[in-house]
């Protein structure tokens, strides 16, 4: 848990966040170099399969575990910028790679796992920060994800890491237990349910009078965004690394 | 809504039910008044136990380790029960186990039953087999009361009527028991129930109930109700007879202990419920004459058989997963078309039917975790969903017709596209061109064609970013960082 540690981070950057969402990535890579980590981006990552597993298509998952494998074997501790991604390996990896029956990729599962966190995880648990130096002078509400605070057991680090931004006014978002409807291919299978509660989660983000609405999920946020902006509600939404990449020097 | 039981045989899909839900304002206001009520209780009086994680674990280990040894438990149940009095009978299916009821109700030479709150009675539709037969059954429980005299259908576990507020009661029961001047406190409406239903309890010969629990080592039966009417059906019918599930069976008396904590608090928010009924068998100076229970396999051993649907099993009926769900609390319980709703039911009922109807069950749910994280006894209920939609996938993807399945083709041609990094740069590049027609000025799409059209249906989606990050990161590197 030393600060003065330099760690060779190896950062999965997951691919909708590298498709869709690059600044997050580009954030985090601000704030772990900021800390004076190294960062490095294994070339061939892709995806790990959250999206075919949680769908039912398991066996388009399996490769894409081994691939994982291949590519982040060797990290001193890997980083990613989805909870979601993180609970998908964490609850599920283990029993896939047996399932597998590969004896060596069980082995190597288990010993990659414990080093592999949630952005906000790694700040909070592994590195021991609250403070990572950060600056953003606008009104925000956190958005807890359902895997970040279930599969993962966040509980308050993001709220605790957000508290220590410098000229930020953090207020509480009413029914933070509460699903935002995502659920990946849930959206879009049951768009009807989904909508619905998507519109509870859309009110108590405007009940906050907040400009942005902050997550460790660009998955909820891009779904809440996309309910923000259809009803051109001038709110936005951020990815926490965005915020705390902010700093003084830097135009947000 | 009304008239014709819930049949996950004949239900429409999840999808297509939820929308007619979501349409009705009134069902929507009282579900989710009516599962905050119970929530709250049940935060506070589950968060005043020390030990709840403890206790969840010792119920998740007592039915775990009983459905690995559950051929033995029920012939000790069987064995018991028999030695004290009762009749067992074995039914493979809800075909048979109606037909050992009705025979026995006919046997008891009554053309009436009174019966107790039962779901497992509501899963074999008992009550139309029983009317079939000009057998007049009378739902004693107030809110089956409230769903057989509305001819409606329950949407929940242990609050059948959940989806009814007391205005509504009021109307069915003026209308249905003849009483126009009918107040609506609540004290008026259990008086009218009351006096309906006294004059049954003391006129009908034979009783019929569910159980809770099975008790293999004393060959004892478990009831635990709010109302005492369920008290008044075990108790005061010439002949009993209790229909169960293979699943109900406990191996010993003080699992009970772990059970009557867990039960009543995650239920109804009660440290225990007002009424705790156990009998075992017959007594001569006391109670009914005759007792049969009727133990009912109906797809449970092949539940069994699955490693990973197993711990289905293991569900108490506590329905605190229905009340968790903001998904349920969304549509009610009528739009899974099942009586069994919410998510134990998206994993039940579909394993009930061998998957064979109610395949849009397992996906009538986003994944959040809530009822995994409520449930008294641990059943990893979000595993098991994504357990029963690989089966889903399996049974759409097999044979010829598998083959032109829209949504497999797309997925397996992006898994495909997830094992190369040269074809995933491609697949990015390539989405960059198909979508810009889609583009509007402001840098937003506000359409999207086919199934992807439920996404832009009340959202936005922002276009792609020119720049890809593992693009920025080359450059990056380049420029000698």
């Amino acid at each position: 848990m030393c600060q003065e540690v330099v760690l060779r981070v190896a950062l999965f950057i997951t691919c909708y966040n590298d498709t869709l969402f690059p600044e997050t990535g580009k954030s985090v890579v601000r704030v772990l170099e900021r800390l004076g980590h190294t960062v490095e981006f294994p070339a061939g990552q892709t995806c790990c399969g959250q999206m075919h597993y949680n769908t039912g298509y398991q066996a388009e998952a399996m490769p894409l575990l081994e691939r994982f494998v291949a590519q982040f074997r060797d990290a001193e501790a890997v980083v990613v910028p989805s909870s979601s991604c993180v609970a998908m390996m964490r609850d599920h990896y283990p029993k896939m790679a047996h399932e597998i029956g590969k004896a060596e990729l069980t082995v190597e599962v288990e010993r990659l796992l414990p080093k592999v966190f949630e952005f906000s995880e790694f700040l909070t648990k592994r590195l021991g920060l609250e403070d990572v130096g950060a600056y953003y002078p606008h009104r925000v509400t956190y958005h807890a994800s359902c895997h970040g605070l279930r599969n993962l057991g966040l509980g308050d680090g993001p709220m605790r890491l957000l508290k220590a931004v410098r000229g930020i006014d953090l207020v509480e978002l009413q029914g933070l237990e509460q699903c935002c409807g995502f659920g990946g291919t849930f959206a879009v299978k049951n768009a009807e349910v989904s909508s619905a509660m998507l519109a509870e989660k859309t009110t108590a983000v405007l009940n906050t009078k907040a400009e942005a609405c902050t997550a460790c999920d660009n998955s909820c946020l891009m779904h809440i965004q996309g309910a923000l902006h259809r009803q051109r509600t001038g709110v936005k939404t951020v990815h926490l690394a965005e915020i705390l990449a902010g700093d003084e020097g830097v135009a947000r | 809504m009304s008239g014709t039981a819930l049949d996950p045989k004949t239900a429409p899909t999840f999808q297509i039910a939820a929308k007619t839900m979501l349409g009705d304002t009134q069902l929507r206001k009282n579900v989710r008044h009516a599962t905050d009520v119970i929530q709250a209780k049940r935060a506070r009086v589950v968060g005043e136990m020390p030990d709840w994680q403890e206790l969840r674990e010792a119920g998740k280990q007592i039915r775990q380790h009983t459905m690995e040894h559950l051929d033995y438990y029920l012939q000790e149940f069987e064995a018991n029960c028999t030695r004290a009095g009762g009749v067992v009978h074995w039914a493979k299916d809800a075909e048979e186990a109606r037909r050992i009821i009705v025979g026995l109700v006919k046997a008891s030479r009554s053309d009436e039953v009174i019966k107790i709150k039962s779901m497992t009675t509501e899963e074999i539709q008992l009550n139309s087999a029983l009317e079939a037969a000009g057998i007049h059954p009378f739902e004693t429980d107030l809110a089956e009361l409230i769903i057989q005299l509305g001819q409606d259908r329950p949407s929940h576990i242990v609050v059948p009527a959940l989806h009814k507020n007391r205005q509504q009661i009021r109307e069915i029961f003026q209308r249905e028991m003849n009483l126009p001047e009918l107040g609506e406190k609540p004290q008026d409406l259990a008086d009218a129930a009351r006096m309906f239903l006294r004059e049954k309890f003391l006129r009908v010969k034979t009783g019929v109930s569910g159980a809770n629990f099975l008790i293999a080592e004393t060959g004892g039966v478990c009831v635990v109700e709010s109302e005492g009417n369920g008290r008044m059906c075990l108790t005061l019918p010439e002949t009993l007879i209790t229909v169960a599930g293979i699943d109900k069976v406990l191996p010993r008396f003080e699992d009970l202990e772990v059970m009557l904590q867990l039960l009543p608090r995650s239920a109804t928010g009660e440290r225990m419920n007002p009424y705790n009924s156990i009998w075992t068998g017959v007594d001569a100076s006391d109670g009914p004459k005759a007792f049969h229970v009727v133990l009912m396999d109906n797809a449970r051993t092949s539940i069994l058989a699955d490693a990973e649907g197993r711990q289905t099993l293991n569900c108490i009926r506590c329905a605190a997963c229905q009340n968790a769900c903001p998904v349920y609390r969304q549509t009610g319980g009528h739009a899974y078309g099942s009586v069994y709703a919410g998510p134990i039911g998206a994993i039940l009922t579909p394993q009930l039917q061998e998957m064979h109807h109610s395949q849009s069950l397992p996906y009538a749910s986003s994944l959040c975790g809530a009822c995994y994280e409520v449930c008294p006894v641990k059943i990893n209920i979000p595993e098991v969903l994504i357990h029963l939609r690989n089966k889903v996938v399996l049974q759409n993807t097999a044979g010829v017709a598998g083959l032109f399945d829209v949504e497999a083709g797309a997925m397996k041609a992006m898994a495909m596209i997830f094992r190369s990094e040269r074809r995933f740069r491609a697949a990015q590049r390539l989405g960059r061109v198909a979508e810009s027609p889609l583009v509007k000025k402001d840098g937003w799409i506000g359409w999207l064609p086919g199934m992807l059209g439920g996404w832009t249906q009340v959202r936005d989606l922002q276009e792609m970013p020119k720049e890809t990050f593992r693009d920025w990161w080359e450059k990056r590197g380049k420029n000698g960082r």
